[in-house]
């Protein structure tokens, strides 16, 4: 590019400008609590605005009747800064709450936003039941493959041969595949992509909240302070440029009862190669969600 | 707040450097590569980002999409309506 395109042009700055213009979501953030505590780059912002789009433009649900719960990590300050009723619950107990408020309010739709490390490890046993029971629920989990928050320790998500913390020489162990443990368990929609794609990652979320019953999201994100450091994956530009390069899109005809074609790949060195992305699942002749079978069991024992 | 308005299509881009950490996301994935760091510093020692070449924006959202703080958005309330 030649030089003179690059030139900065100051013609087009307004000076005064009529009104105030405020971003597309100002009114459903709590400004105090902006600017967020993430590093520079970070995914989880990337996930809360789009949880903010599809909230305001792919689904019909009424903001009174969102519950904003999220769990212990850097994706649980999600709750405090989203103008929403909200619950920063404890460590891996963001379900059980929510299970308690979709049974006393029917109405009301829990969006949890919580990392890997908090519904996977910790609240593995509480998601499992939770999508056992199909109730209605959206699970939004923010994929990092790290601890990110404590400093860089490996999580059940972390690949074989990827350096942390704990594990300086490379991962021996095998990761889990979020998607298939959700799916395995028996939730009725379950979606990933990265955070790369960001109107496709909305549209999920707005038809996981309007699907009744436990949807799952997966949303592959980028820690590149504590993941990719370590693993010599440059900083966020390099991480989701390689998302770009690495996503699979796929349908859900293509993956059929073959769930193995979601697995994530990983070589040392080089990072992720594979990301398949996509709605993975979608139960039309969905079984009826909890609250609904709750209230005619009752009805029907009168 | 810095608010740049483009001369023909009347949309705004506005970067708040209030928000902005510098992380450079959008001037990356800008597909038509308008935007650009800041000279001077902002308060909590950030070089932000800055819109510099209005001309060529075409109002793609990428930017907005990618930011994860919020600090850079698209304005189309003064954008004349098709018939």
């Amino acid at each position: 590019m030649a030089a003179k395109d690059l030139e900065i042009d100051t013609s087009t700055l307004v000076k005064k400008p009529k009104k105030t213009l405020q971003h597309t979501h100002d009114n459903l953030l709590r400004k105090i609590a902006i600017p967020t505590i993430y590093c520079p780059g970070c995914g989880i912002g990337t996930t809360i605005n789009a949880f903010l789009e599809a909230i305001t433009k792919y689904t019909i649900v009424p903001h009174d009747n969102i519950l904003v719960v999220s769990g212990i990590g850097c994706s649980g300050r999600a709750s405090g800064y989203v103008n929403l009723d909200g619950f920063h619950a404890l460590h891996g107990r963001a379900i059980p709450f929510a299970s308690g408020v979709e049974i006393a309010r029917p109405k009301m739709k829990p969006v949890i936003i919580s990392g890997d490390g908090d519904l996977f490890s910790i609240g593995l046993g509480h998601l499992a039941h939770a999508a056992r029971r199909n109730i209605d629920m959206t699970v939004i989990c923010v994929n990092n493959a790290i601890y990110g928050l404590t400093g860089g320790q490996d999580a059940p998500t972390t690949p074989v041969g990827a350096k942390s913390r704990t594990t300086p020489y490379g991962k021996i162990s095998f990761p889990f595949n979020l998607s298939h443990v959700a799916i395995a368990n028996g939730a009725t929609f379950c979606a990933r992509y990265t955070v790369y794609e960001f109107i496709q990652l909305a549209k999920a979320i707005g038809r996981g909240m309007t699907h009744q019953g436990f949807s799952f999201i997966e949303v592959i994100s980028n820690c590149h302070v504590n993941f990719g450091r370590r693993n010599n994956l440059g900083d966020s530009i390099a991480m989701r440029k390689m998302f770009k390069k690495v996503r699979v899109p796929m349908k859900e005809e293509d993956i059929g009862l073959d769930i193995r074609k979601t697995d994530i790949k990983y070589e040392v060195g080089k990072g992720f190669t594979r990301i398949p992305t996509g709605i993975f699942l979608n139960e039309r002749d969905k079984p009826e969600e909890f609250s609904e079978r709750i209230i005619d069991a009752y009805e029907f024992n009168k | 707040m810095e608010v740049h308005q483009h001369p023909e299509k009347k949309h705004y881009i506005v970067t708040d450097e209030t928000r902005c950490k510098g992380c450079g996301l959008c001037i990356e994935f800008c597909p038509k590569n308008c935007l650009g760091f800041s000279d001077v510093l902002n308060e909590k020692g950030w070089r932000v980002s800055k819109m510099h070449r209005m001309k060529d924006c075409i109002k793609c959202y990428m930017c907005e999409r990618m930011c994860p703080d919020f600090a850079i958005f698209v304005d189309e309330s003064d954008v004349p309506k098709k018939k």
